[in-house]
């Protein structure tokens, strides 16, 4: 297997696509960005690697599991049993950094009952692993940090109690092991972890035990097949702490381009609102960048923005798109400054403003600050396409959508559910241009 | 692309020349009330310094002090100072830094103390903040000022109302102020003798700005440009030591051209020429270098940049004449860059892309300076269109260290060279594949 | 049932709301050859235009209502908001009509807008209007006067029609008029600004941007005469001047925040054309040197001009204090306003210099939040109560 790699170092989250020669997508992977881009950079690339074996075993075995349905739940399970081992190797490594912490100086006297409290909090979170990763379980996240975390903290408090130790110990020493291990990259080779996986999961799954029986030769095969990583290409707002040579840099607005392409090849416009910038990017007909325009100085209007009303509003920035889309009428918000936005959020409010009106109003300001930018880029001349995290806001989008169509008539929008991999997505693309094909 | 490492900075003999004309002018400043020399402040863009040069009179440049200051990294603190009396956060942090620096007790940057002014000669060209700031300085000297009302082109030329005007106002105003303030009276020979030195060195001056159509340059029209105006916008132009500077570098730069040499940087030569640029807007001090440093080691030059026409558009072919003194002071002063209408200034860059065979057009667009800034977003816009070229635009300021942010504007910058390098490679990128 | 001055002010409300200007539109309509002129703040010869044949429309940005979404395309965060909106009225054609636009030497930012007018909107008539910033007579004088003759050419092409000396006569007449009843009610509102609330005043004024100036002055004379016979509560306000407001206008609530915070604004320099000449000009005599000489040595004190006497620097706003008996001085001024913020501390020393007591803050013309205007504003007039009694 042919890898070429692109990975975008955002400044929230790092993306990584796996391309094979053919120029097809063979996996995503995405991961929090924490303060170590070299340990975000290989987490990302190695999900994105498993996924590519995961899209290599599906080619592998459409031919031997003929119904889709079966295939797609064996894969699942697959994918499920991989994550739970993955999991607790994680379990394990933060469980033996947790009693290091907890040795010597002002544990001193203490240290038994800590290792204690820290053993009986790990027996549990180990058994109620297998749960977290149930055929129907909802996750909340799927980052070690957020899975290990809230789980600890509901048990720790019990434990901490029954041992009469203080919880604010146990959860420092939680807090100080965890930003060790979440920066500790994973180890071994996908393919020994995907081979326990299957003997795993026929523990975890007995109903699916004739089915594995089945597929074993075949998901051998494919996880026997080499990967050769032909090139890696990196991009984004972190790519000058890329472990690569200049010549495997690309900025974030060449790849952000070529991106939006490779998904609509008839793109022409490409806007991309990220946490902490927003940008306009030209496009020709090869997806080589024409012109952009980039925010200036004030970040006012960035996705940064949203984040910080929803701070204001206590609320979560996911939920303020629904509750826009409440809104009977749009309140005008003429401040885009994001201090200033905060101010007159509560100005609104006592004046006794409907919330879902006030937000309405403020996904429509940051749109406009939006239309400008494109506006210096050059405008829409033909297809137009929507990256960033701001594009998974509904109300955001109904506000361009709307602003697009007045200014520019009726151009075709897009919005790529991948849309967040987009960099990513052209990182890969000059990777493999890179590799001299 | 990278820079052959110096094993010292380079310095050539025109560039110690200047450098000891800038620090002997400070130390004149230093001692001129003990050596009984009469001081004018006045501004760079549309400065008399030939017409005070006949009165015997030295010449200080709160702008240059400023820049002087920025390049040392001190007007951080004097802006805050300003701040702190009372000056807004969104004025030219070229004034703040001026009184802030006088608050401090006035030693300018080369450590002298600067002298209080004797006339205050504002020059209004060009910029609306200038007459504030000599207001302000009026305020705090209290000393005689004399206003040299320069009119706007708004039409994108000069009419003969307007040379009228300045001209009866420098017989009517300036020049009797300059001849009470100084006791000296005003000997017109003595003026046209300036003026024809200036004349001289402006033809070595645009010959070397002109160099930059070689390809590849020998020069960087803007990071180096900044040190060839030096002389003749500020207070050596119409000096026989301005006309040898120039005389001096005209050779200097004629050699680079025959070893088929680029622009010296602060690391030694480019030896790479990559991407020519014309550059609009006038630089960050405070972090010169640094700013320098993301064009050379990409191999950027500057080719042609605007901001070397602050203080005169010589390459136009105007000249200071000594058959008509006044008429051709006149003429100086509505004449400078920032004294021309909009689309006078996009018909001159439009001019230089050409002229020069630039790859692009990159703004700088600088917080303090509505003169520069205010329209530039329609400049970039009218530019691309005309030429077909694209465009850079970043935002910095002139001497405040708060606006100047080195990761966004590299990211741009880098953003923009790549831009460029797929533009020219044309075709061979990606084919088009839904994923 | 609604009071005269009620009926008044609402004439002028609808006006000042009207983004596609359909009076002026109207006026224009209504008799062949007849044109529309805009101009923006400070000032402008409106006496030239009304001779044109013209209507003088003052352009003054697009105020909170106008949602700019091209406009801000042209500008960077941090330049004010007057041009940007103003080129949101070209671009989205609410403009179309204007034949001619002037660009008077306020500041850098509007000294280039009208070049990007130029280039933007090549159909009209743009203008740079320089005025001498040199007071002399045979100096600045006679540039002046060859820059209204200048201005004069260009109308009478844009009319088609010459600018005669009796027609400027005649208009220089109106005007006079005009700013006559401008400063009565500027007077009025001193004494008995509870009878002229300074949103009235405010309107009543805006609506002079627009009318006819024939028309402008009969509404003048009703307001007068309808706020003087109409009986309203006094407050115990404290009595302030507010300044900085010259060009970007504060958003009407703004004003409405001052007044409700315990303030009577007792003077301003909102719309400084209606009163930039501070006494009649003479009707007698070459007209275009008449105008010229008004300018130069009967006009009113900002500052975009020029102060070329240091004593006299700042002391046209004591005298507005004193004039209007007020209390304190307001610095309101449009965030990034060269000439207002570069002006500031220097009007600061002497109000200090005078013991008048002062306070500063920004705006924009869509600024939303009014919490903080009403609570520095009214927390001055609580503290200039505090300081007279005492």
């Amino acid at each position: 297997m042919e890898a070429y790699i692109g990975i975008d170092l955002g400044s929230t989250t790092t993306k990584a696509v796996v391309l094979d020669e053919n120029m097809d997508v063979l996996g995503r992977g995405i991961t929090n960005s924490r303060a170590n881009y070299d340990t975000a950079c290989k987490v990302a690339k190695y999900e994105a690697l498993l996924a590519a074996r995961f899209t290599l075993l599906q080619r592998g075995l459409a031919s031997v599991v003929a119904a889709e349905a079966r295939l797609g739940d064996f894969l699942g399970s697959l994918e499920r049993s991989f994550r739970l081992g993955q999991f607790v190797e994680q379990l394990d490594d933060l469980e033996v950094t947790c009693l290091e912490k907890a040795k010597g100086g002002r544990f001193k006297g203490r240290e038994e009952a800590i290792a204690e409290a820290i053993g009986a909090i790990f027996v549990t979170l180990r058994a109620d692993a297998p749960a977290l990763f149930a055929r129907d379980a909802r996750r909340k996240s799927d980052f070690f940090r957020d899975l290990a975390g809230s789980r600890f903290m509901a048990v720790g408090q019990e434990t901490a109690k029954a041992a009469g130790l203080s919880y604010d110990l146990l959860l420092n020493i939680y807090d100080k092991a965890i930003i060790e291990v979440e920066n500790r990259p994973p180890s071994g080779e996908i393919r020994d972890k995907l081979l326990r996986a299957l003997d795993r999961l026929m523990e975890l799954s007995p109903d699916l035990t004739d089915l594995v029986a089945e597929v074993a030769t075949p998901v051998r095969r494919a996880l026997d097949i080499p990967t050769e990583e032909m090139s890696v290409v990196g991009t984004g707002y972190g790519r000058v702490t890329l472990p690569f040579s200049k010549e495997h840099i690309r900025s974030e607005i060449l790849c952000h381009g070529l991106g939006a392409h490779m998904m609509y090849p008839e793109t022409r416009t490409v806007l991309d609102i990220g946490g902490q910038d927003t940008k306009a990017i030209q496009v020709d007909d090869k997806g080589i960048v024409e012109n952009f325009q980039m925010n200036d100085r004030c970040a006012a209007g960035c996705g940064r923005y949203l984040g910080y009303i929803a701070d204001e509003m206590n609320m979560g920035v996911h939920e303020l798109g629904p509750l826009a889309m409440q809104a009977t009428r749009s309140v005008r918000i003429n401040s885009t400054c994001t201090v200033f936005a905060g101010a007159e959020l509560r100005d609104r409010l006592a004046l006794g403003e409907k919330r879902e009106d006030i937000i309405a109003g403020l996904h429509r300001a940051i749109i406009l600050r939006a239309m400008s930018i494109i506006s210096r880029s050059g405008g829409v001349r033909d297809q137009f396409t929507f990256t960033g995290g701001v594009a998974k806001n509904e109300a955001a989008v109904k506000e361009l959508r709307q602003l697009i169509t007045e200014n520019y008539g009726d151009v075709a929008i897009n919005i790529n559910p991948d849309s967040i991999y987009t960099g990513a997505l052209g990182a890969a693309a000059f990777a493999r241009r890179a590799a001299g094909h | 692309m990278t820079v052959t490492a110096a094993a010292e900075v380079v310095k050539d003999s025109s560039m110690l020349k200047q450098k000891e004309m800038i620090s002997g002018n400070y130390r004149k400043l230093e001692t001129a009330a003990a050596d009984g020399r009469k001081v004018a402040a006045t501004f760079v863009p549309g400065n008399l310094n030939e017409l005070i040069m006949c009165f015997d009179m030295l010449n200080n440049l709160p702008e240059i002090n400023a820049i002087q200051n920025g390049l040392r990294k001190k007007t951080g603190g004097y802006i805050m100072e300003a701040e702190k009396r009372g000056h807004s956060e969104d004025v030219c942090t070229y004034v703040k830094a001026d009184l802030g620096m006088i608050a401090k007790g006035n030693i300018g940057p080369d450590g002298q103390k600067l002298p209080n002014p004797d006339l205050l000669l504002l020059s209004y060209t060009g910029c609306f903040t200038f007459m504030k700031w000599f207001e302000l300085l009026r305020d705090h000297y209290r000393c005689e000022t004399a206003m040299l009302h320069v009119p706007y082109q708004g039409d994108g030329k000069i009419t003969a109302n307007m040379i009228a005007y300045v001209v009866r106002q420098l017989k009517e105003e300036v020049i009797p102020k300059l001849e009470r303030i100084s006791g000296v009276k005003f000997d017109i020979d003595r003026l046209r003798e300036n003026l024809a030195r200036s004349a001289r060195a402006e033809e070595d001056f645009v010959w070397v700005l002109e160099s930059a159509k070689k390809k590849p340059s020998p020069i960087d029209a803007y990071f180096g440009g900044v040190y060839y105006i030096g002389p003749i916008f500020t207070a050596f132009r119409g000096t026989q030591d301005a006309t040898e500077y120039y005389r001096l570098l005209r050779a200097e730069i004629a050699e680079r051209i025959a070893l088929g040499q680029g622009p010296v940087t602060p690391t030694g030569d480019m030896p790479n020429e990559r991407y020519r640029l014309v550059v609009e807007g006038p630089p960050n001090w405070t972090s010169f270098r640094d700013f320098w440093k993301m064009f050379y080691e990409e191999g950027a030059v500057v080719v042609a940049s605007t901001y070397t026409k602050v203080g005169g558009l010589y390459d136009q072919g105007f000249r200071h004449d000594p058959a008509k003194p006044l008429e051709s002071l006149a003429e100086y002063c509505l004449g400078c860059y920032t004294n021309r209408n909009l689309p006078a200034r996009i018909d001159l860059i439009e001019k230089y892309m050409e002229e020069y065979e630039a790859d692009g057009i990159l703004i700088n667009s600088i917080k303090s300076c509505n003169s520069f800034s205010a329209g530039q977003l329609l400049v970039l816009r009218e530019i691309e269109r005309r030429t077909g070229k694209p465009g850079a635009f970043i935002e910095s300021d002139l001497v405040d260290p708060r606006y100047f942010s080195p990761a966004n504007i590299k990211n741009r910058l880098e953003s923009y060279f790549q831009m460029v390098d797929q533009r020219r490679a044309g075709g061979g990128s990606a084919p088009a594949r839904a994923a | 049932m609604s009071t005269p001055t009620a009926e008044i002010i609402a004439r002028c409300q609808a006006l000042f709301d009207d983004l596609n200007f359909s009076y002026a539109r109207e006026w224009k309509a209504a008799v062949p050859g007849r044109i529309v002129v805009g101009y923006m703040p400070f000032y402008v010869p409106r006496e030239l235009i009304h001779a044109a044949g013209g209507l003088a429309l003052g352009v003054l940005g697009g105020g909170e209502q106008l949602e700019v979404i091209q406009g801000d395309a042209y500008y960077q965060s941090y330049i004010c908001r007057i041009p940007r909106s103003t080129i949101e009225l070209g671009v989205t054609n609410r403009l179309d009509f204007v034949d001619a636009m002037l660009f008077p030497s306020i500041c850098d930012v509007i000294r280039n807008l009208s070049g990007m007018w130029k280039i933007m909107f090549p159909k009209v008539r743009s203008r740079y209007f320089d005025v001498p910033q040199n007071y002399r007579d045979d100096v600045g004088g006679t540039f002046y006067i060859n820059e209204l003759n200048e201005l004069r050419e260009m109308l009478a092409e844009a009319s088609g029609r010459e600018v005669t000396d009796a027609a400027i006569r005649a208009s220089i007449g109106l005007y006079n008029e005009n700013r006559a009843l401008v400063r009565e009610v500027y007077a009025f509102r001193a004494r008995q600004p509870w009878k002229a609330p300074s949103s009235e005043v405010y309107l009543l004024m805006r609506a002079g941007m627009i009318l006819a100036v024939e028309e402008h002055s009969r509404l003048l004379r009703e307001y007068l005469a309808a706020a003087a016979a109409e009986d309203r509560p006094r407050r115990d306000n404290s009595r302030v001047v507010v300044t900085g407001a010259f060009c970007e206008q504060p958003p009407l609530n703004l004003i409405k925040s001052i007044e409700l915070s315990g303030c009577y604004i007792v003077d301003d320099d909102f719309m400084l054309v209606n009163r930039w000449e501070q006494s009649d000009i003479a009707e007698d005599g070459d007209p275009v040197a008449n105008l010229a000489r008004a300018y130069l040595h009967n006009s009113a004190n900002t500052s975009a001009k020029y102060e070329p006497d240091v004593a006299q620097k700042g002391l046209y706003l004591v005298e507005a204090v004193k004039r209007s008996r007020a209390e304190g001085v307001i610095f309101a001024s449009p965030s990034f306003c060269d000439p207002a913020l570069l002006e500031r501390p220097m009007l600061q020393r002497v109000l200090a210099a005078h013991d008048i007591p002062f306070i500063a803050f920004k705006y924009a013309e869509n600024s939303g939040q009014m919490q903080p205007i009403r609570e520095q504003a009214g927390t001055f007039a609580d503290s200039i109560k505090l300081w007279s009694n005492q």
